[in-house]
């Protein structure tokens, strides 16, 4: 069974229709891209699938379960985390804090005990506070920890929302555009975190403009363009879609083709 | 490093609370302290929901009002003890902070202001109305709290500003403390968290509605019990403590003193308390100076007293 399962999903904004009959499937494990021109509506799909708009078509399956246009935070409970393509980064807090916010489910507990500081509350702090800097760590922030966020560079400002993500232990990660506006060294640090994310059996949904980080981390693409799926399938597969090649630019040739996605 | 922060914090606020009294010339001082005191406990309620949670308040003092009245009211027609009567009034005030909470907090900046701006007016209105009940615009008398004479049975013999003084200092010191637990806890950051982008705490599984509401009733019980201790300090209530002035008052207070800082919620009580005291040696431009001092902190000190002043410290150490 895939864990995430996408049917004929659709949205209209006021008469506009954005994103219509879309699906696909992601398994464990499995890195899916979703690319295409701008306002294909990829982000609009992403919306959607994260419970951020409500789809006024089709379905979201989460492990089999209904889960269309469920609450943000109710669909973290059952592992969905995601990142946002313009930064939603808790900006006054230190870049550890940002992280422990994302151990959230994890962390949370009694209003009441944590007023009293209860050692209760002391020991989920404390726990929270190894997890996040074991994360940052891992996307390379460990030495920014008791920064404030607002002071860190646009690269590191995405790894630490990818750490953020990361921590609420998803079992699929959705990332939009992770690598947009990063240099090579840091698209290249965001690719490898993302491909070793997947391996430890994380699902993960890409939305990403870079194709040549596309191409080389998808095991599966979707393309969209004016809000309909065009082609899906391997990247090589893809890559060679004379639709996509159109839908990319405009002409039909076997050059353009190559020039674009080879 | 940061439960050392809260530590510091505390004790500076408990010195200058047991030093203060030293420079005390008369009883009046003590007054002045203790209204400072009560003004800053109302205050850091309004810290942890405009400063941590990022939800505007403008009807605060409704709870106050409902604290107030509630040691005024309770003793005369249940029979209740002052101490329980404001015990009443707490979990009254977060009884009714929890009800008009649920819809209200789903609106946002100005539309959230003007709701509950809406809702202090409408305790005014009732305390003002019900005069058989209340008393009216004339006020209401409160009930001795009795428990200054309890303390000089067994040997601690205190005036009664003197009392008082330490009374509501040990509320506000209280206050504090819980507010600076909170602050680092987390749910703490999860108020932090909704307060920089509500999108992104409801993404980490943040409940925000449910969040909002929790500090929504917490500010509402430090107000009411500010405005209990308020009550029974004076012996004698108005409607005006549930006013829409006092309301704008102690906002006025916590962003002077720095919204997201606790101890800048001692700070802005103490200069808002303190300076009319102070500018009534100018007589008519008393309230002219103070609009003007008001004004220039906020423009010299945009993130408000404490936090301006610490940022400026650590940069010259």
């Amino acid at each position: 069974m895939p864990l995430l399962r996408v049917e004929g999903l659709g949205i209209d904004f006021g008469g506009l229709c954005a994103v219509n009959d879309v699906g696909f499937q992601v398994e464990p494990g499995e890195i899916v891209s979703i690319i295409g021109p701008n306002g294909a509506g990829k982000t609009t799909l992403f919306n959607m699938i994260s419970g951020a708009y409500r789809p006024d078509r089709g379905a979201v399956a989460l492990d089999g379960e209904p889960v269309t246009g469920m609450a943000p935070h109710l669909l973290a409970r059952r592992g969905m985390s995601r990142t946002f393509q313009n930064l939603q980064i808790f900006q006054k807090m230190t870049v550890l804090e940002n992280v422990m916010a994302g151990c959230h489910l994890k962390e949370r507990g009694n209003f009441l005990a944590d007023l009293f500081s209860l050692p209760a509350t002391r020991r989920r702090t404390a726990e929270t506070h190894t997890t996040a800097m074991q994360l940052l760590e891992r996307v390379g922030l460990d030495r920014a920890a008791d920064k404030e966020a607002s002071s860190l560079s646009y690269g590191a400002l995405k790894r630490l929302e990818i750490a953020r993500a990361l921590a609420l232990g998803p079992r699929i990660l959705l990332l939009d555009e992770p690598a947009a506006g990063c240099n090579a060294v840091e698209t290249e640090e965001i690719d490898h975190l993302i491909a070793d994310v997947a391996k430890s059996g994380v699902a993960i949904l890409l939305v990403e403009h870079d194709m040549k980080l596309v191409m080389r981390i998808s095991d599966h693409i979707v393309v969209l363009d004016r809000g309909e799926k065009i082609a899906e399938g391997k990247p090589e597969t893809v890559a060679r879609d004379p639709k996509v090649v159109e839908a990319y630019l405009g002409i039909q040739t076997k050059e353009a083709s190559g020039h674009a996605l080879g | 490093m940061r439960l050392s922060s809260k530590h510091l914090t505390l004790l500076i606020l408990a010195a200058i609370v047991l030093v203060a009294p030293l420079g005390f010339p008369s009883n009046f001082y003590y007054r002045i302290g203790s209204l400072i005191f009560v003004n800053g406990l109302a205050v850091t309620g309004l810290v942890i929901l405009i400063g941590f949670a990022g939800q505007i308040s403008l009807g605060h003092a409704g709870f106050a009002g409902i604290g107030a009245y509630a040691c005024a009211l309770a003793p005369q027609y249940l029979g209740l003890h002052p101490a329980l009567a404001m015990l009443l009034g707490t979990a009254l005030s977060a009884a009714i902070a929890w009800l008009i909470g649920r819809p209200i907090l789903r609106l946002q900046g100005y539309y959230l202001a003007v709701a509950t701006l809406g809702f202090g007016i409408l305790v005014t209105m009732v305390l003002a109305n019900e005069a058989p009940i209340t008393g009216g615009p004339d006020g209401h008398d409160v009930p001795e709290l009795g428990l200054r004479k309890l303390l000089e049975t067994i040997g601690i013999d205190l005036s009664n500003a003197q009392f008082w003084y330490a009374f509501t200092g040990l509320f506000l010191l209280a206050g504090a403390w819980l507010a600076l637990n909170l602050h680092d806890s987390p749910s703490g950051r999860a108020l932090r968290a909704l307060h920089d982008s509500e999108i992104a705490a409801r993404t980490v599984g943040v409940d925000v509605a449910r969040y909002k509401l929790s500090a929504f009733v917490l500010s509402a019980v430090y107000a009411s019990l500010s405005g209990s201790l308020l009550a029974l300090m004076n012996k004698f209530i108005t409607p005006d403590a549930a006013g829409f002035l006092h309301s704008i008052e102690l906002v006025t207070m916590t962003v002077l003193g720095g919204a997201s800082s606790v101890p800048g919620a001692v700070a802005g009580a103490a200069l808002l308390t303190l300076l009319p005291q102070v500018l009534t040696a100018l007589q008519d431009y008393e309230h002219m100076i103070l609009g003007l001092i008001m004004m220039l902190v906020m423009i010299f000190m945009p993130a408000g007293l404490v936090p301006s002043l610490s940022r400026l410290l650590r940069g010259r150490t």
